[in-house]
């Protein structure tokens, strides 16, 4: 790999992560890692163990190697809560709201705050809810009580990554968060990725969106048929050598893989 | 948690009860209004044809025919809730009715008290529930054949069970006051008051911790309104049942239900995780709701349903025999909650819908019946208006859907 000069320790860091589903190795010894306060973009191509990936982290699949690392400890996630206690938030591609459920109800979705009862405290639960939407100024929900049903597509985005970001997390992960937003919302998102890692989170970005990855990533993730192929720092690198990178490969970086290797089938 | 909110919430725009009722026409979300109307309707149009039907002894009738499938509505409309389907409560209540008939026989084989042997009775339906909810939530086999099978399966347990006796008589006055215990006058205005002020006192009790907590209250006037409305009806009630025999008490039996069950599904983080399911089970699971634990217990609430209105049912014909659980009960209960206006996709709809589902289904039956109609025109009618709702709530959903996107 292709290594930075770190001036900090990762917050997370993944050590030969494999993962196979029957016959299929989806990941192989992958190596990857995020600061705190970066954009790490995670690029690929279709089948290239992007989702399974961050599955891992979230605690949606467990790794059949490897170790997952947080602040230089190994820790072991079995499930989204273990996740959300490390303060590990995804933000997923098909959104994973409810749409008959409100926007209050989604962002408390799972980890509702309740008395000694389990009786529901909606009004702590609403003004958190409003608190957090202003702070990411996001105020173009006419109302916090309408069913999510009802938003559009940059407004539900918006909704799911201020409930990844409510819980005092400390590494938001997001997968494909402008895939089907249009240009205007897909600026609005852009810049609420920007403002989170301002803000001293760690965020993966994952997309196939070149042109989003340079407009915010600090530094590119290229995974390619389960392997972690290189690391660039975006601003030493061109959009061309990704793509290389996302499509070939980068053959004499690639440990494993004879050059001239026949693609498996995906 | 905060407390420090108020300032915040000024960045969010607020809203109208108009432009809040327009979104929810707008979503698909109609509430009640469809059934409320129709059961205005048909009240209207049977109080014109039959003579005998606006009366209050006729009113009390309807409550007491349709407590039982109530009752068993209630419970389908958790299950509709998550989207599954429960297609052997009624013979589960037929198991109910069999069990609280035996543990009572005066025959010196258990002869129980009439509340333990309820108590057990609807114990056994709980099981029940979770026997047949765990292969839906754990094995992830179809509810629609696992209570497929389980009809069959109670249906003969129940036909072996009292194959000697044909029909056992209950003669424990205990169990067969739930179906026929109507209380005195005055009791009954003790009821309606403790109705209104529970009713009231909650309602308030919430608009207290919004302040508190700074949350804008929407609407006062609609919460003066709605403790106007339950004020009003409870008063009319009570006073067209002691006209007649009282106040009965399956009816208290169905609000009592009504609000523990209300409030289990929208006061608990249980019934909001029920509500998550149904809406989008993959995401209630990626929130780290256990889904399979939420579906065991539905189905659980199922069978419990089942059992309190099967001991209703048998106690209202004082007996058990083999057609217990058969005949329309199924069909009735699962329409009621689905006239009601819950949603057979899931995540839409609420336990009141039962409610006024099983009204509009008794009192057609009961108004057709007045008119001295057949059988044949009352299934014609009912399922006419099942055919109705379904198709209603089919495009309530596409239209939800569509909405915002």
């Amino acid at each position: 790999m292709t290594t930075t000069t770190s001036d900090s320790t990762p917050l997370l860091e993944l050590h030969g992560i494999s993962k196979s589903f029957g016959s299929v190795q989806a990941l192989s010894e992958v190596e990857f890692e995020v600061r705190a306060g970066e954009v790490m973009a995670l690029v690929g191509d279709n089948g290239a163990g992007k989702s399974t990936l961050i599955k891992c982290v979230a605690g949606t699949h467990a790794p059949d190697e490897g170790e997952i690392v947080m602040d230089g400890e190994v820790v072991h996630i079995h499930g989204p809560k273990d996740a959300a206690k490390l303060g590990i938030e995804v933000v997923y591609q098909d959104l994973a709201l409810c749409d008959n459920l409100d926007v209050v109800q989604n962002m408390y979705l799972g980890r509702e705050a309740h008395d000694v009862f389990q009786r529901l405290k909606e009004p702590v639960m609403e003004a958190k809810t409003a608190e957090t939407m202003t702070s990411l100024s996001v105020t173009t929900i006419r109302s916090i009580r309408q069913p999510v049903a009802t938003l559009s597509g940059g407004q539900r985005q918006s909704v799911a990554v201020a409930r990844a970001v409510m819980w005092n997390s400390r590494l938001v992960i997001l997968d494909e968060p402008t895939a089907a937003l249009g240009v205007a919302q897909t600026q609005q998102v852009l810049e609420l990725v920007e403002r989170l890692a301002h803000q001293g989170l760690a965020v993966v970005l994952i997309s196939h969106n070149l042109h989003d990855i340079f407009a915010v990533a600090d530094r590119i993730t290229v995974l390619r048929l389960g392997r972690s192929i290189a690391v660039y720092e975006r601003h030493k690198t061109t959009q061309q050598e990704v793509v290389e990178a996302i499509t070939a490969g980068v053959p004499t970086k690639v440990s494993g893989i004879p050059q001239d290797a026949p693609e498996p089938p995906v | 948690m905060t407390t420090d909110a108020p300032a915040v919430q000024a960045g969010l725009p607020e809203e109208s009860l108009r432009q809040r009722v327009l979104d929810n026409i707008r979503g698909g979300n109609l509430g009640s209004w469809p059934v409320l109307i129709g059961l205005v309707v048909i009240v209207a149009f049977f109080s014109f044809k039959a003579e005998n039907f606006l009366s209050p002894g006729n009113f009390s009738n309807i409550l007491t025919q349709m407590a039982g499938t109530t009752l068993l509505a209630y419970g389908v409309v958790f299950v509709l809730l998550i989207g599954e389907i429960d297609l052997s409560i009624s013979y589960i209540s037929g198991i109910a009715g069999v069990v609280v008939a035996k543990l009572t026989l005066p025959d010196g084989s258990f002869e129980l008290p009439g509340l333990i042997a309820i108590l057990l009775a609807v114990g056994a339906c709980v099981l029940i529930g979770a026997f047949q909810g765990s292969f839906v939530a754990f094995i992830g086999v179809p509810a629609f054949v696992v209570t497929l099978a389980g009809y069959q399966i109670w249906q003969g347990v129940i036909q072996k069970s009292i194959e000697e006796e044909g029909v056992i008589v209950i003669q424990n006055s205990l169990v067969n006051d739930t179906a026929n215990y109507f209380f005195s006058q005055r009791a009954g205005w003790l009821i309606a008051a403790i109705v209104c002020v529970v009713y009231a006192a909650s309602l308030l009790a919430g608009v207290v911790t919004a302040r508190r907590h700074g949350v804008a209250v929407r609407d006062p006037f609609l919460i003066v309104a709605k403790i106007a409305v339950v004020v009003a009806v409870t008063v009319a009630t009570v006073i067209i049942c002691n006209r007649d025999r009282g106040v009965p008490f399956v009816l208290v039996l169905m609000i009592v239900a009504l609000l523990v069950l209300t409030f289990v599904a929208k006061r608990t983080t249980f019934g909001r995780h029920v509500y998550a399911v149904g809406g989008n089970a993959e995401a209630a699971r990626r929130a780290g709701i256990n889904v399979g634990r939420i579906r065991l217990l539905v189905f659980m609430i199922s069978g419990a349903m089942a059992g309190l209105g099967g001991v209703v049912l048998a106690a209202r014909l004082n007996s058990v025999d083999l057609n217990a659980g058969g005949g329309t009960l199924l069909i009735d209960a699962i329409a009621a909650a689905v006239i009601g206006g819950t949603s057979l996709f899931g995540g839409r709809g609420e336990v009141r819908d039962a409610l006024f589902g099983a009204a509009v289904i008794a009192t057609i039956a009961n108004g057709l019946n007045t008119l001295n109609l057949t059988q044949g025109v009352i299934y014609i009618t009912t399922g006419c208006i099942l055919l109705f709702a379904v198709t209603l709530d089919t495009l309530l959903r596409r239209r939800q859907r569509k909405a915002g996107r």
